[in-house]
């Protein structure tokens, strides 16, 4: 890992969904610890450039080169299956909208939390569990929970269950989608907090998808702004928060309810 | 005699042809699941229908077969198949395990070491070792062609979390060669160190459509873990016909009182033995 490469390097990609535009032409440099926010409205495209980024859909055209440990700078797009998926399981993570979509439901939070270890290779008890339980406790999940499964977890932990399975392995960049969707906002709070000094605590890298500017002001050092597939504005957040030039991002910001 | 309206061993040449080349292909590749076109049997799914293709195509006049169920020669399944093939192949039958050739299983190894000139034929019901932990076909595939078994040891830690020890005491997952992961069929977890043997093994699953194979003196790794290694569990009592105390044994409930007896579960094991202690 050299500190003159970007972690992540995104060269002109493209995605269409038939005569339609997913996303396009989007390029961009994610440095070593640097969190990436994308906002955008619904249908503009933030979801599928994340999904095309973590390898979930094969982009048209476009390079995502990624500073692999071993390696150094790799395109994961013409990377052979096993090693993106390797990549999947180890320096990165992803983070679904949805708890349910990145747990498995029938297995205990503790089996959850080990499966990357044992993905890995892990293949003592005593230790996975011991790692298992230091993660809950660092997701704010009480110990005496390690065996329940995530069905009787609320929204709130059940996200940040999905969190410390993620992060257990040690990954370097994050895919986040909607982190705080779904959540009441008091439990968002909590969330965004513990997100936020796991973040700084672990020095990630980590590109966080949503529709929610609070979110990206709090976690987000750089912002990009989509706009029908289009990157319409890019900047450090406050700077496109507090003096958003492109006319939808000054929709966008002056949208937001103020209490 | 033969019923002369069948094909000798109830299949028809072409597809027993098919179900060879499958038989091999399995055997070249010790523990993947060798897809094959199962045919409609005479029997229901979950009888055996797999292992009975398995062994139609796999015997020839001069065999000698057995067919036990759950180690006995007398039950249900084992006199109809076994029938089945008299009739249908007209092969010499046999409850012995030395004098046998080709052996249909269900859910058993015989407690009698197999030889070189043996084959072992195990009817499967779920040959996909990860089917209850991911639902999907397509991604097992994957897992399998990639090596990932990560989510196998998730189910032993499940067991461990849940009960305190493995708690799987059947179909215990074996890793085959240091490469596939495979479903040993519903035998007893006590069998499991018996599958490095002389004899051929075949597995056949009917209703799934999957064949696979371990060719003799094959490496069969039960998994587990540093800190909670596998044990081969048994009852912990004698038989109470033979006295073995190595075999493995059926529980047996004599009357409505709940008296119970432990016997081995290999019937013709235990004749044998007992007929010796007779002598």
């Amino acid at each position: 890992m050299t500190q003159d490469n970007p972690l992540l390097d995104v060269r002109n990609l493209t995605k269409f969904y038939g005569a339609q535009i997913g996303c396009a032409r989007v390029s961009f440099d994610l440095w070593p610890g640097e969190v990436l926010g994308i906002v955008g409205e619904s249908g503009s495209g933030k979801s599928t450039l994340l999904n095309c980024l973590a390898g979930h859909l094969p982009p048209d055209r476009g390079e995502v080169i990624f500073d692999t440990r071993a390696e150094g700078p790799k395109d994961t797009l013409t990377m052979s299956e096993p090693e993106r998926r390797m990549l999947g399981r180890t320096d990165w993570a992803f983070v679904h909208q949805h708890a349910r979509d990145g747990l498995r439901m029938g297995v205990s939070a503790g089996g959850n939390v080990g499966e990357r270890l044992m993905a890995v290779g892990a293949r003592h008890y005593g230790e996975i569990r011991d790692q298992a339980l230091d993660w809950l406790g660092r997701v704010e999940i009480s110990e005496s929970r390690i065996d329940d499964r995530p069905t009787t977890f609320s929204g709130g932990m059940q996200q940040r269950l999905q969190i410390a399975r993620n992060l257990v392995t040690g990954p370097r960049l994050v895919f986040m989608d909607e982190p705080t969707g779904g959540l009441d906002v008091s439990v968002q709070a909590r969330l965004l907090d513990l997100l936020r000094g796991l973040v700084r605590d672990m020095g990630l890298s980590a590109i966080v998808v949503t529709h929610d500017l609070a979110v990206v002001r709090l976690l987000a050092d750089r912002l990009m702004v989509m706009k029908d597939g289009h990157v319409v504005e890019t900047g450090l957040t406050d700077q496109v928060l507090d003096d958003p030039q492109h006319a939808y991002t000054q929709l966008l910001v002056s949208s937001v309810l103020q209490v | 005699m033969t019923d002369q309206s069948y094909n000798f061993a109830y299949l028809d040449e072409q597809t027993k042809r098919m179900i060879r080349r499958a038989i091999l292909k399995g055997l070249a590749i010790p523990g993947y699941q060798v897809p094959f076109a199962s045919r409609e049997m005479p029997m229901p799914y979950g009888w055996g229908t797999g292992g009975v293709q398995v062994s139609a195509a796999t015997l020839t006049p001069s065999d000698t077969l057995k067919v036990i169920d759950q180690g006995a020669d007398d039950t249900t399944n084992a006199v109809s198949i076994r029938k089945f093939f008299e009739r249908t192949a007209d092969v010499a039958t046999t409850t012995a395990t030395s004098d046998a050739t080709v052996i249909q299983t269900r859910h058993r190894i015989p407690e009698e070491e197999l030889s070189e000139d043996q084959i072992l034929v195990y009817q499967v019901p779920i040959p996909e070792p990860l089917r209850f932990l991911e639902p999907r076909e397509t991604e097992t595939r994957k897992m399998h062609a990639l090596e990932e078994y990560g989510l196998m040891h998730v189910k032993l830690y499940e067991d461990i979390a849940r009960h305190g020890h493995i708690a799987t005491s059947y179909a215990y997952p074996v890793k085959v060669e240091g490469r596939y992961v495979m479903d040993p069929s519903p035998i007893p977890k006590f069998d499991n160190p018996k599958m490095e043997m002389a004899a051929i093994q075949l597995f056949g699953a009917g209703r799934e459509q999957r064949i696979y194979a371990l060719p003799p003196y094959t490496k069969v790794v039960s998994l587990d873990f540093d800190d909670h290694p596998f044990e081969a569990s048994k009852a912990p009592q004698d038989c109470a016909l033979c006295g073995a105390s190595d075999s493995y044994l059926d529980e047996v409930i004599t009357d409505d009182d709940g008296s119970r007896m432990f016997v081995c579960s290999d019937t013709d094991y235990c004749e044998k033995r007992r007929e010796g202690q007779a002598a």
